[in-house]
């Protein structure tokens, strides 16, 4: 979270305090009284794991993971599954837990009567995502390495990495709210995740595609989340990875500042 | 502590605060007197850096509230028109969260929020949750949080609005406390009561505009007489009855049920109504309020 505060009092942002962290110990009290939320972030990533990975791999057998190096399903699909955790919960959380926050508790409104600025709320809530998404993709891994689907070390990375998909997911997601209206515009969302979900080279290679289409593919995020992701966890990283870094960095720098100009323009006018 | 000048709020072409020009003191109460759409939140909201004037100059505390938004905020507690408890979480976790938004350490606001508690009256319900509170306990919890950064400047907006009369004069105990510690109050209401109870000096305000200034009592004095006699006839329009009445009072005031006449000595004058022959159904004669004062200068009631 102090990398994200550095970042953000570096740049010509709207006005904070650099009490972002207050915000995220009010989230954790919050938490504790509807902790219930948790177990679905927890189970679902794990869910798709076993019945895509393991049920349908026992059909699929192994699969070329690029580099002429084959691997089982299961060890192919878990990064995709824990990429698009990482992304689902920031989404979640930046959109439906903060537009309740937004519109209907009203929490802001009291947030800004305090030394806290628009900064701290963007930067608050975003680290709270993350912290979250970080218990999340711990269990998962844990439990990823235990069913033998981690290939290496490397996947150590993976938390970083998957933390990095939720700023950049829950940047974005963060603006995005601050523009909808009522609950039934939250469709639009659904209607750009599932695709995303099902297409980014989640479930089977790139190489699936026609090269017509690759580059569509290839500008998505989560393509870029899964493809670190994958090489993370079986081991197979090069520099080329650094371009995926950079992508979900930007956008996520992007979303942030966005995210706090949009907050500044809503509440305090 | 405030000092404002041609301060200007305009919300696209609509101009709800009107170059107003205002000064507060350190130490005193200051009121903002006027009805719905006076333009008071507006001013309260400039007041407390969450809305950037669109016009004049606004210092806070020496600041500009532009530029040292934090700094100034530190300093003040806010208490809105609406409360925006946290009903997520607990009454004592509020005071707790709120504090630590002000960069309080942990020890300090765990025995800061024991002390507000105490003060609000809320220390058995402290574990509960919010909402079930009632609208009296809300507002204190409300007034208990602004509390909890010990603020140099206090900023109630509409403080009392839609409490029983009972929770009205426990909060106003409150207010009187705090102002006997110290604490600057600046306050907005549409109750002229609530306005001659606790304010040192206040401003009336009326379509964004400052309409008068001073103490409670020199506005009275110097907009209203003394006393005042209402008077009620078995009519719909009472407007008839006025003419019948020229020359008994100062001044004559129509309202739809009743009508109003401005004298020094209430009872005289309610002798000579009936000398006239005139049989009202009610007559009461008392002494002047701001309500009178804000229906002379602008020709409307304030709580309609
Ligand atoms: N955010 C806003 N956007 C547009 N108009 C507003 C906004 N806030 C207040 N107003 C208008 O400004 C006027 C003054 O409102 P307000 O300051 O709330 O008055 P008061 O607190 O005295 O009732 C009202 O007519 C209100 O509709
Ligand atoms: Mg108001």
């Amino acid at each position: 979270m102090s990398a994200v505060g550095t970042i953000a009092r570096a740049l010509p942002v709207p006005a904070g305090a650099g009490l972002a962290r207050t915000l995220v110990e009010r989230n954790a009290r919050a938490f504790r009284h509807g902790w219930v939320t948790l177990v679905s972030g927890l189970f679902e990533p794990l869910f798709y794991l076993f019945s895509l990975g393991v049920g349908l791999g026992a059909l699929i057998g192994d699969i070329d993971a690029g580099g002429g190096r084959t691997v089982e399903y299961a060890a192919y699909v878990a990064p995709a599954m824990m990429a698009a955790a990482a992304m689902n919960g920031a989404v979640f959380d930046s959109t439906f837990n903060l537009f309740f926050k937004l519109k209907y508790a009203k929490l802001y409104d009291s947030v800004l009567a305090t030394p806290l600025g628009p900064r701290d709320v963007a930067v608050g809530e975003i680290t709270w995502a993350l912290l979250r998404g970080l218990l999340y993709s711990t269990t998962f891994l844990a439990v990823a390495a235990a069913a033998g689907v981690v290939h290496s070390w490397w996947a150590v990375l993976a938390l970083p990495a998957a933390s990095l998909i939720g700023l950049a997911f829950a940047a974005v997601g963060m603006t995005v709210t601050t523009y909808l209206r009522s609950w039934q515009d939250f469709d639009y969302i659904q209607l750009a995740l599932l695709p995303m979900f099902l297409f980014s080279a989640t479930f089977y290679p790139l190489s699936t595609y026609d090269e017509s289409v690759r580059w569509l593919v290839q500008a998505t995020p989560l393509y870029h989340g899964v493809a670190m992701m994958r090489d993370l966890m079986l081991g197979d990283v090069s520099w080329g990875i650094l371009a995926h870094v950079a992508y979900l960095s930007v956008m996520g720098v992007l979303g942030l500042l966005f995210a706090a100009r949009r907050i500044e323009r809503l509440l305090l006018r | 502590m405030i000092s404002a000048h041609r301060l200007t709020k305009r919300f696209g072409g609509f101009t709800a605060v009107d170059a107003i020009d205002v000064e507060v003191r350190r130490g005193e109460a200051f009121g903002f007197l006027g009805p719905n759409g006076a333009g008071k939140s507006s001013t309260m909201r400039m007041i407390g850096c969450v809305s950037p004037p669109t016009d004049g100059s606004l210092r806070i505390l020496g600041l500009d509230p532009a530029k040292d938004g934090p700094a100034i905020r530190a300093r003040l507690g806010v208490v809105p028109q609406r409360d925006t408890l946290d009903e997520e979480l607990t009454v004592r976790e509020n005071l707790l969260v709120y504090g630590r938004y002000f960069g309080l350490s942990r020890a300090h606001v765990r025995a800061k929020a024991d002390e507000l508690l105490e003060f609000a009256q809320l220390t058995e319900r402290a574990n509960s949750v919010v909402e079930p509170l009632s609208g009296g306990m809300k507002r204190r919890l409300t007034i208990a949080r602004s509390l909890v950064n010990d603020p140099e400047l206090l900023l109630l907006d509409e403080p009392t609005t839609g409490l029983d009369p009972q929770a009205r004069h426990v909060l106003w105990d409150r207010l009187f406390r705090l102002k006997r510690s110290g604490v600057t109050l600046v306050l907005t209401t549409h109750y002229m009561d609530e306005a001659e109870q606790l304010c040192d000096r206040l401003v009336v305000m009326d379509g964004g505009r400052i309409v008068a200034e001073g103490s409670p009592r020199e506005l009275i004095a110097l907009h209203s007489t003394r006393e005042v006699l209402e008077l009620r006839f078995a009519a719909d329009d009472h407007a008839p009855y006025a003419t019948k009445l020229t020359g008994l009072a100062q001044r004559v005031e129509v309202l739809p049920d009743r009508l109003l006449l401005y004298t020094d000595d209430g009872d005289a004058t309610a002798a000579a109504v009936a000398r006239r022959g005139l049989e009202p159904l009610s007559v009461l004669a008392r002494r002047s309020t701001l309500e009178d004062v804000f229906l002379h200068l602008t020709g409307r009631t304030l709580v309609d």
